[in-house]
Formats: C-alpha cells, structure tokens, sequence
C-alpha cells in the first residue's frame, strides 16, 4: 500500500495524543488531585493541552487524504457499520472529558466535573484507537493487516507515544514521579509485539494470480500482457514495493530509535539522574522518529490482494 | 445507509465465458464511452496523449497464460481475463464507507457510489479485492462498474439495446447480463451447464457475478505428432544411385 504521509501522521500523532489523555485520564482517576486533595500539578494541564495538539493536528491530518475534505462531517453518519465512521465519532466525543479536565484544571469549570470526566476520558480515548487500528485491521483484503497483532499494536503504541509525551513533562515538574522504568518496560513490549509481528507476516503464505482469477485448477498461471501499458489508480495505490525492498534496514531502524534508543536513554537516566531532562527529552524525539518510521513500514509493506491480478 | 440491504431476491449480474473472450479490450472501451458520458461520468483521463497516462476505467482485461501438463509436454493455454466490479452480495466495500455514499440497491443488488456524498476516503477500493473501484482524481470521489444502471432501466431506448455497454459490445458473446438470484434466468443455466465460478470465495463477499471455465482443449499438439512419428517403409537398395546417395547424405 501507498504510505500517504497525511494518515501517517493522522495514526501516529492522534494515536500519541491519546495515548497521553489515556495516560493521564488514569494519573487523575487514581490520584485525588484537584479535589479534596493538593492542587493538580502543572504538568497536567500542559500535557492535556499537549494531547490537544497531537489530537487536533493528527485529526486534521486526516483529512488531507480525503479527495473531499469538506464534506468530512458526513463521515460521522455510518457508525453502525463503518469502523472509520465509529472512529470518527469517538474521537470528536473524547475532546468532551478532555476540555471538561482542561477547564477544571484552569478553574473554568467545577472541579466536581474532573472526577466524571477522567474515567470517560480513559474510555473515549482507549476507543478512539480501538477504532483507529480496525479501519485497518478489519480490511481482509491486505493480509498484513488482517491480523491478531494489529488492534493490540495500535493501542500499546499510542500508549508508548503518549508516555514518551509524558516523562520530560512529568521531570520537568518539581516532585513529579519519574517514568523510566515504565518508559523501559513499554518500549520493551512494543519491541517485542512489533518483532512478532514482522514475523507473522513474513511467513503469511502469498496471494497469486492462480487463485486470483480461479483458474489455478487448470494449470500454473502466468500473465503475459498487463490490462494497461502504464500505471493505473490500483497500481499507484496498492502496488508499493520499495519498502518491502528496504524492509531490513527499515525495520533496524524503527527498533533502533523507536524503542532500544529510549530504553538505552531511560537507563541513563536512572544511573545519571542529573541527565534525566534531557534524557527524556532525547528519547522523546527518538521514539516518535522511530514510531513515524514503524508506521510508514506498516503502511508500505502490505500487500493487497489486488496486486495478485498482476502478478505484483 | 451503509448497512447492506437484506438478501435481495434479485441479482442482476455479469456471466462472463473465459472460453470465448479474445481479449480485443472491446467491453472496456465500450464502457468507457457509455459511462464517460452516462449518469455516472465523466471517467476522466490524466495526461491521456502524453507520456504516462492515466485514467479510470470500469473494466480492465488481463491476458494470462495456463501452462498445462499433457502426454508429451506442456502446453499454454490462453485466457483473456476482464475484470470489472462483480456486484457481491455482501460487499466489504459497502460496510467500510464512513458516508453512506457507498451502497448496495435492494431492488436489484447493483452496487453504487453515490457521487455527491463519497468524500474521496478510498477505503471502499482498500476493501476491494477484484480491483473493481478506481479513484476519480480530478473530482475526489471514487468511481467504480455501475452495471449500466441509466441503459438497463432506460425507456429511452429500445428493448434490445437495455443492456450493459461492455456487454452490447462483445464481439464474440463472452459476456451476459442477468438476473442470477432467478434459478430459471438464461443466465443462470448458462452458469449451471458451464459450472460457472465466483472469484475469490474465500473472502465471504458473495460476488454475482460469475465466470464460465475455459472449456478443456483438444489435444492437437500431440496428436500431430503421434501421427507424424511413425516412419515410412523405404527400400533403400531398389533406389536409383544418385538417390541413394541423397538419401545416404540427407541422413546423416
């Protein structure tokens, strides 16, 4: 499939965005803060403000691949069916618990309201991504989609991203809790599942023009002349081969500085807490290169099943 | 509505007969006139005389080779393959939009974009596994086969000519149009006696339309040569000397 730079973006800064109100949906469910308790750190109102951008770019992002973007709000309407219509719709109904904590955090609304809106901002943002990977994953038609690891990836890597969000933010703040170890054991896990994954795709068997056009039963089938001299939309679209070239060392360095970076910088911040700042920060940087390269690989390795009719 | 309609009692579709298509592109032109300018048009054209053109087109026509094993050898068969949009009973393609621009009619289960709602998503084509939906860059909303809807229905026009282009077109018959939800529809005994088959059932997307096997060839090939092998009897002692020393030569 063709990486469009506009739904990469879309899938990894909304994905961080709301990994980050998911990641601080729990900091203020679990905490008492703002309530009854010591007032909410700065940090918090930052980062949800932080989460906004992400959100808010990622979204609109979004819309640069649609050949009509103004009519986007239609997209809203087929919930009941369209996994791309459900996203749409629990991403817009997250921004509610988000500017309710946004404004109790700045005194603008009650602050009674923060301890409804922090659980629901926890379920609208696990389901916005929820819904995100479905759009993908539920196309059986590119194998290296429809499969198990996909949904869990999304959701452990927007996770991953919004606490790579967090951990400067959170060190910055004066009696912040550091995150390096849970920075560690995330990266870690995000490895892990995305190595699984490279793996479970290699050996998934490939689509050919046999079974394509049924007639595998009467003999091995070969196409001797293409429909079209030149490249059409299909072709354009769905039959990217660079990146399953350079699949290697594209996955080298997505495991590099997505994951082993930060893990190596979250070390270092443990031995040298005086680094700490700038550990976090570098990491942060590292880990989304890493995360835009992990998503531009998952766009352009797969394969649809189109790309069988000739024999791509 | 996105949802799909109940099973449909009518199934309007395209048989198309592997065994005769000669692959002359003649339906994807056709089509490509008709809906240019039909209801559903213009299909248009990027950079149509230049280096790279590029253009949406409802049928596409692939050539392939079957290469068989006989006595002897191996053989190549032939196929021409046109592929167009097999209007499924269940297609993804449907589900996925977010608009409802995509939709499958309950009256007849052809399956349409509506134009004025698509917002140029594209996930209807990522859902596709027959290729069947090209995107219309020039006005951003996806285009795809629509059975002729504005010819088949189309009073206008006389009786006999209420069929799709591709299909009006075909030089040598390949391709039929019907109603394959009717057991009793010529079609439908066409599909029956040619044990007519659905691409890719293994997606559950129910495609219509159907295709009809090319049907299994003489063998001519090797025939000819069981017939050519055996050698005639030739005396060469009773033949003159210069012969003989021909036919001493020429052996060799």
């Amino acid at each position: 499939m063709r990486p469009t730079f506009s739904i990469i973006a879309f899938t990894v800064l909304s994905g961080t965005g709301y990994g980050l109100w998911f990641l601080l949906g729990i900091v203020l469910t679990l905490s008492r803060m703002g309530r009854d308790g010591p007032p909410w750190p700065s940090f918090v109102v930052t980062a949800l403000l932080l989460g906004l951008v992400l959100v808010g770019v990622g979204l609109l992002s979004s819309l640069g691949h649609l050949g009509k973007p103004a009519r986007a709000w239609r997209a809203l309407s087929q919930w009941r069916s369209s996994w791309l219509s459900r996203e749409g719709v629990a991403a817009i109904a997250t921004f509610v618990p988000a500017m309710l904590l946004i404004g109790a955090a700045s005194g603008a609304a009650p602050a009674a309201a923060a301890r409804v809106a922090a659980p629901v901002l926890i379920a609208g943002a696990f389901a916005t991504v929820y819904c995100t990977a479905h759009i993908y994953a539920s196309l059986a038609t590119i194998r290296a989609w429809s499969q198990p690891l996909v949904v869990p990836g999304y959701a452990l890597f927007g996770l991953y991203g919004g606490l790579l969000c967090l951990w400067p933010m959170v060190d910055a703040s004066p009696g912040g809790r550091s995150l390096e170890t849970a920075v560690a054991g995330v990266a870690i896990a995000s490895a892990l599942l995305k190595v699984r994954y490279w793996h479970a795709i290699d050996h998934q068997p490939p689509v050919d023009a046999g079974d394509a056009t049924g007639l595998a039963r009467f003999g091995g089938v070969r196409s001797f002349e293409q429909p079209h001299t030149e490249e059409n939309y299909l072709l354009h679209e769905m039959g990217f081969v660079l990146a399953r070239k350079h699949a290697r060392s594209l996955r080298g360095i997505t495991l590099g500085f997505g994951f082993a970076a930060p893990v190596a910088l979250a070390l270092l911040a443990l031995v040298l807490p005086s680094l700490r700042i700038a550990c976090a920060a570098c990491a942060l940087s590292s880990g989304l290169a890493g995360l835009f390269v992990e998503r531009w690989l998952f766009f352009a390795e797969a394969k649809h099943a189109v790309t069988a009719y000739y024999q791509r | 509505m996105t949802t799909l309609p109940p099973p449909t009692a009518k199934k309007l579709g395209l048989v198309i007969d592997l065994d005769t298509c000669v692959g002359c592109h003649a339906c994807a032109v056709a089509c490509k006139e008709w809906n240019d300018g039909g209801e559903f048009g213009p299909l248009p054209d990027a950079d149509p005389y230049g280096a790279q053109p590029n253009g949406v087109w409802f049928n596409r026509v692939h050539s392939y080779a079957v290469e068989q094993a006989t006595g002897p050898g191996t053989r190549e068969l032939t196929v021409h393959f046109p592929r167009s949009c097999l209007h499924c009973e269940t297609p993804a393609c449907v589900t996925v939009c977010p608009t409802g621009a995509s939709y499958k009619r309950a009256e007849d289960g052809i399956v349409l974009v509506d134009a004025d709602k698509c917002i140029g998503c594209q996930l209807c084509a990522w859902a596709c596994p027959y290729g069947a939906r090209e995107f219309n860059m020039e006005r951003g909303t996806m285009q795809k086969c629509t059975l002729c809807v504005d010819r088949i229905y189309n009073e206008t026009l006389d009786e006999a000519d209420r069929q799709p282009a591709c299909v009006m077109a075909c030089p040598t018959r390949a391709r039929h149009f019907g109603d394959l939800g009717d057991a009793q529809s010529p079609v439908s005994k066409l599909v029956a006696e040619r044990e007519g088959y659905a691409l890719m059932p293994e997606y559950d997307y129910k495609p219509v339309n159907r295709y009809l096997p090319p049907r299994p060839r003489r063998d001519g090939c090797a025939d000819a040569k069981t017939k050519a092998a055996p050698t005639e009897a030739l005396d060469t002692a009773q033949l003159p000397g210069v012969l003989r020393w021909l036919d001493r030569v020429l052996s060799r």
